[in-house]
């Protein structure tokens, strides 16, 4: 079976950091992996280079067989990449289905008028903010600004989905909420990238882990044993500020 | 999408002031035609300036660049061409060169754009006079049986067609596409939104229709030269009186261009060394007081008699 993701030496400096150093691994159709590390370890730069965010310094990456190294951010969305961000975006000036409009009208499949609109409601409902459409993203919650934020990147069925922490910031009882809304993005088989710290979360939603550390890859395999390898205890101890 | 009722009232009433405003030249008196001619003239730069610059919140000050483009292409063209032909020229050269700046500066910060927009009417001036002196020619004169009021009707149909483009647009893919890159960019980015052509395309719209414009003028200069041609006032003016109205909605530079010229007028007349001074204070008043124009102060009006009650 070949890759819908896949990373081969993928690297990014900034200056004199390598913030994301020979990166590889791969993303199966239908499948949740985990991107796990400690602060700092380059998770997020990994997402803005695979959402086309940040040039890549040197290595490549393909969705489905084709190179998207290169591309800009806007067409590797259009290819059907789409993600959230770690400090939730929303658009301001907009009502929350304007917002998940953005995401049906834009996306990997595109829809205009009334039929992205309905795109948008069932995105809403999916995420569960039925009838909330008309409201201003100011007046929102900080849970359900996330949830606007995912629903706009489903708007545009996107094939591979990039969360940047989503469930970050919950407390305990909305988290409960977002596990139960990723679990149900799962067993629709989408195919997802999951930046969490939340371990509970990493080892009910995500099939495989790849666990970075200063940049590098230093584990990938099931939740329970990467999460067991003393090399990753390690790395999320820190005994690098030797 | 079809038209709603609000659209069909709306549109009516367009209409409804549209064809008062063309009885203007037979109603009043010449001056009145002249203060109609030049609030006709910022309407049209004004509102296709906020067209652009309101969603991308990119500050052009090009206006005065296709502006004197526009004069120029009448000021030649009129010798060997029919002056029918000239407008859509003019609109053509005029798309040209807005999107020769786009290509150049839309993916650069709003710094330099601003920066480059106002040395392009510079640096255009300067060549034409540079051509000038090669050549030994002054200025040019611009001698047809153009009347005022003609010049008057040819800017309020611009102003139709300037209304109903920013209406269309408003309404289409790209007008959303634009609300969404106004909002935050890399959301814009990474929904699928080519935000450089985006923007380009829209920075057709005033370098079209400011070329278009000064077009129709020259008749009016009679003669022109470049400092008269690309005086880089106008661009300031344009945005002045774009800013004062508000970006946020179509009409809304319209209602700063009406009192800025009345108020320009009567400065000049009375202080007319002191237009630069009204300038700078309005530009401060926008600032400080009205930072989303009179469109903004009405929203705030409504809102707060809304929760009053009183609406
Ligand atoms: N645009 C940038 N310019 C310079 N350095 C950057 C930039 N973005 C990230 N870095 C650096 O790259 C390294 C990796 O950062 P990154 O945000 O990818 O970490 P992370 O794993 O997502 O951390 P966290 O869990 O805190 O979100 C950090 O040292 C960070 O300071
Ligand atoms: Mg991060």
């Amino acid at each position: 079976m070949s890759a819908t993701l896949s990373l081969r030496g993928v690297t990014k400096r900034f200056g004199g950091l390598v913030a994301v150093n020979a990166m590889d691994f791969d993303v199966m159709e239908h499948e949740v992996l985990g991107l796990i590390g400690p602060n700092g370890s380059g998770k997020s730069t990994t997402l803005n280079l695979i959402s086309g965010a940040l040039p890549v310094t040197s290595g490549a990456i393909a969705l489905r067989g084709s190179p998207i190294t290169q591309l800009p951010a806007q067409d590797i969305a259009r290819r059907g990449i789409a993600r959230t961000f770690q400090l939730v975006r929303l658009l301001p000036s907009m009502n929350v289905l304007e917002n998940v409009m953005a995401g049906a009208v834009f996306g990997h499949r595109q829809r205009w008028g009334y039929e992205a609109e309905a795109v948008a409601q069932t995105m809403l409902e999916k995420v569960g903010l039925s009838g909330r459409g008309h409201m201003a993203v100011g007046q929102l919650t900080y849970i359900d600004t996330k949830r606007v934020e995912l629903a706009r990147v489903l708007a545009g069925e996107p094939r591979v989905v990039l969360l940047d922490e989503w469930l970050a910031g919950l407390n305990p009882t909305e988290m409960e909420v977002g596990v139960a809304l990723i679990r149900a993005l799962r067993d629709e088989g989408r195919t997802i990238i999951l930046v969490e710290h939340v371990m509970d979360a990493i080892r009910s939603l995500c099939d495989r882990c790849v666990v970075m550390a200063a940049g590098a890859k230093i584990a990938e395999g099931t939740p329970a044993d990467v999460l067991a390898d003393p090399e990753v205890i390690r790395a999320y101890l820190g005994d690098d500020d030797a | 999408m079809r038209l709603t009722p609000t659209d069909w009232r709306n549109l009516a009433l367009s209409g409804m002031a549209l064809a008062f405003a063309a009885c203007l030249p037979w109603l009043f008196g010449s001056y009145a035609l002249s203060i109609g001619v030049t609030i006709a003239m910022y309407t049209v730069l004004a509102t296709s300036w906020a067209l652009f610059s309101g969603p991308t919140h990119y500050i052009s000050l090009a206006t005065a660049a296709f502006f004197g483009v526009g004069t120029y292409v009448t000021g030649i063209g009129i010798e060997h061409l029919p002056y029918w032909t000239l407008l859509p020229i003019a609109g053509v050269i005029g798309a040209v060169l807005a999107a020769l700046v786009g290509l150049a500066t839309l993916r650069l910060s709003g710094v330099y754009f601003v920066i480059f927009t106002l040395g392009l009417a510079e640096f255009i001036r300067q060549v034409i006079t540079w051509a000038q002196n090669v050549s030994g020619t002054k200025g040019i004169y611009v001698l047809t049986s153009i009347t005022e009021a003609h010049i008057y009707w040819q800017l309020l149909g611009l102003a139709a067609l300037v209304y109903l483009l920013g209406w269309a647009i408003g309404r289409s893919r790209l007008g959303f596409a634009l609300r969404i890159i106004g909002d935050d960019e890399q959301v814009a980015r990474h929904s699928g939104i080519h935000t450089a052509r985006a923007k380009i395309l829209l920075f057709l719209v005033p370098g079209s229709v400011a070329a278009i414009t000064g077009a129709i003028l020259a008749p009016r200069y009679v003669y022109i030269e470049p400092s008269l041609a690309f005086a880089p006032m106008l661009s300031f003016q344009v945005v002045i009186m774009a800013l004062l109205g508000g970006t946020g909605r179509l009409w809304g530079p319209l209602v700063g261009v009406i009192p800025f010229t009345f108020l320009w007028e009567g400065v000049s007349i009375t202080v007319p060394n002191q237009t630069t001074l009204l300038l700078g204070l309005s530009f401060l008043v926008i600032v400080y007081l009205l930072p989303k124009g009179f469109v903004g102060l009405f929203g705030t009006i409504r809102r707060r008699m809304g929760s009053e009650g009183l609406v």
